[in-house]
């Protein structure tokens, strides 16, 4: 079976190829299958990047609070939450958002549909991100927490000044999968016609009949984005590292 | 503004059923069959023939880094490129889960392997066993009582993941709730009951899965 890579050079409308494979853009110009390719990975790149923004700032917040001592109401809540958008598979969640949030929330009833699938992916991701955070915070010995309260250090200051910036240290190799993860579960985007990668793989299949070219510029660049975050995130675990304090091994109580 | 009193037991049983009946079946196939594949892959990888090692490792992390969307439409246009006929997204769904979770449990199988004390394989050996032997009666008895919690809760995450499908319109329990929520125009009311029964079905499965750890816990 031979490939046929011209098929990116396509306009996506009259099939024709267009010279240089890249058509000429704007509201009524051409649109190869080339741009709509480069479009979509654009899509994929902005879901991933401001879920990630949504999962990390909220299951921080929540994974913290289900450490906190003498509160058992908050941490009550935060296993509430951790336990309710990890038990709902992400694709009736994404449906949620979309079909059922702005109409019973009439706050959401103008939200755009791609800051509703952001808030789905987000949400979901943050219990998991939730889950990491306690386990980072609680693999901490128990002297680091009492070593703060002598210090006379109020709760706020010990979580600010000692038990986060440690944990966070810890919990960075998990976070790299989870920022991966993202990055594969914004796929499920496609289901309320977001544009991305994997909407792009399904119509562009369809459409040109070349399937096996198509998937294989998609999933290759799936690829080259998993592999590019966790070499980012192998820089940020050796920028933040501290001398004598070795990640994951649940040492540091020195 | 909602209003499930169309969602009766009849309803249920006609437009459910059959999909919950096949998100099942699909969990408990694939999990099998990823069990027996990944540890496969889990042993090539741990076998110290490079060739091997090399070949396994690329298949693993090659299917951890494509989402699982993907592999559905890849699986749904070449199965029938390859044999020649087309089959159903039901049965292409089946081995696209079981190609898919082979790699992550052969992760989970590698890193049971890798937990059990050198020394059991060292008294494996010097007993006169073979590998097959060593592996067989020593080492994977060992590591798969230690795997137990790990592949419970990700056949909770395949459970889940079996929605998926949606992609290639296989008739799961989710596209059982698409199906009802247009016919009988309650498509809100319809993804919500759909959220409640995922939610009733994982959190009681993970409920369990805690138990089993505690039992797994003492026995170590």
């Amino acid at each position: 079976m031979a490939l046929d890579w011209q098929v990116f050079c396509q306009d996506t409308i009259d099939k024709t190829v267009v010279a240089g494979c890249f058509g000429t853009g704007g509201g009524n110009g051409t649109q190869t299958y080339l741009d709509w390719l480069i479009s979509a990975w654009g899509q994929t790149v902005l879901v991933a990047a401001l879920s990630l923004v949504v999962a990390l700032l909220v299951g921080s917040l929540v994974g913290t609070i289900r450490t906190l001592p003498n509160s058992p109401v908050l941490v009550r809540a935060g296993n509430v939450w951790v336990e309710f958008f990890r038990n709902i598979p992400l694709l009736v969640q994404i449906f949620l958002w979309y079909h059922v949030v702005p109409v019973v929330f009439p706050l959401f009833a103008d939200t755009p549909k791609l800051l509703l699938v952001v808030m789905g992916l987000g949400l979901f991701t943050s219990a998991r991100i939730a889950e990491q955070v306690r386990a980072g915070i609680q693999a901490l010995p128990r002297g680091q927490r009492y070593a703060s309260m002598a210090l006379g250090f109020t709760t706020p200051q010990s979580y600010r000044y000692v038990l986060l910036p440690m944990a966070f240290r810890i919990i960075v190799p998990p976070l790299t999968s989870e920022a991966m993860n993202i990055f594969k579960n914004s796929s499920v985007a496609f289901a309320v016609s977001i544009t991305e990668l994997t909407f792009f793989a399904q119509q562009a299949g369809e459409e040109t009949s070349r399937g096996v070219e198509v998937y294989l510029a998609v999933t290759a660049l799936y690829v080259v984005s998993a592999f590019t975050i966790n070499r980012v995130m192998a820089f940020i675990e050796q920028r933040v590292r501290v001398p004598g304090f070795l990640a994951g091994t649940g040492g540091g109580g020195h | 503004m909602l209003d499930f009193s169309v969602f009766t037991p009849e309803v249920f049983k006609a437009y459910i059923l059959g999909g919950l009946y096949f998100s099942v079946m699909l969990t408990v196939v694939a999990t099998a069959g990823g069990i027996v594949f990944g540890t496969a892959l889990a042993l090539l990888r741990l076998s110290g023939v490079k060739a091997l090692e090399l070949v396994a490792a690329t298949y693993v992390n090659g299917m951890r880094s494509i989402p699982l969307l993907m592999m559905l439409l890849w699986f749904f246009l070449m199965v029938p490129l390859v044999i020649g006929r087309p089959i159903g997204a039901e049965l292409s769904a089946v081995i696209t889960f079981i190609a898919f979770e082979a790699a992550y449990f052969s992760e989970i199988v590698r890193a049971g392997i890798q937990s059990i004390a050198r020394g059991q394989v060292y008294a494996g050996q010097a007993l006169g066993m073979t590998y097959g032997q060593n592996m067989r009666l020593v080492v994977l008895p060992q590591a798969f009582r230690n795997m137990i919690p790990v592949f419970l809760t990700q056949t909770i995450i395949l459970f889940q993941d079996t929605s998926l499908v949606y992609i290639i319109t296989a008739h799961d329990m989710l596209h059982g709730f698409t199906v009802a929520g247009n016919n009988l125009s309650r498509p809100r009311e319809s993804y919500i009951l759909a959220a409640v029964i995922y939610f009733v079905i994982c959190f009681s499965l993970s409920w369990i899965v805690k138990r089993v750890q505690q039992k797994v816990a003492i026995i170590r």
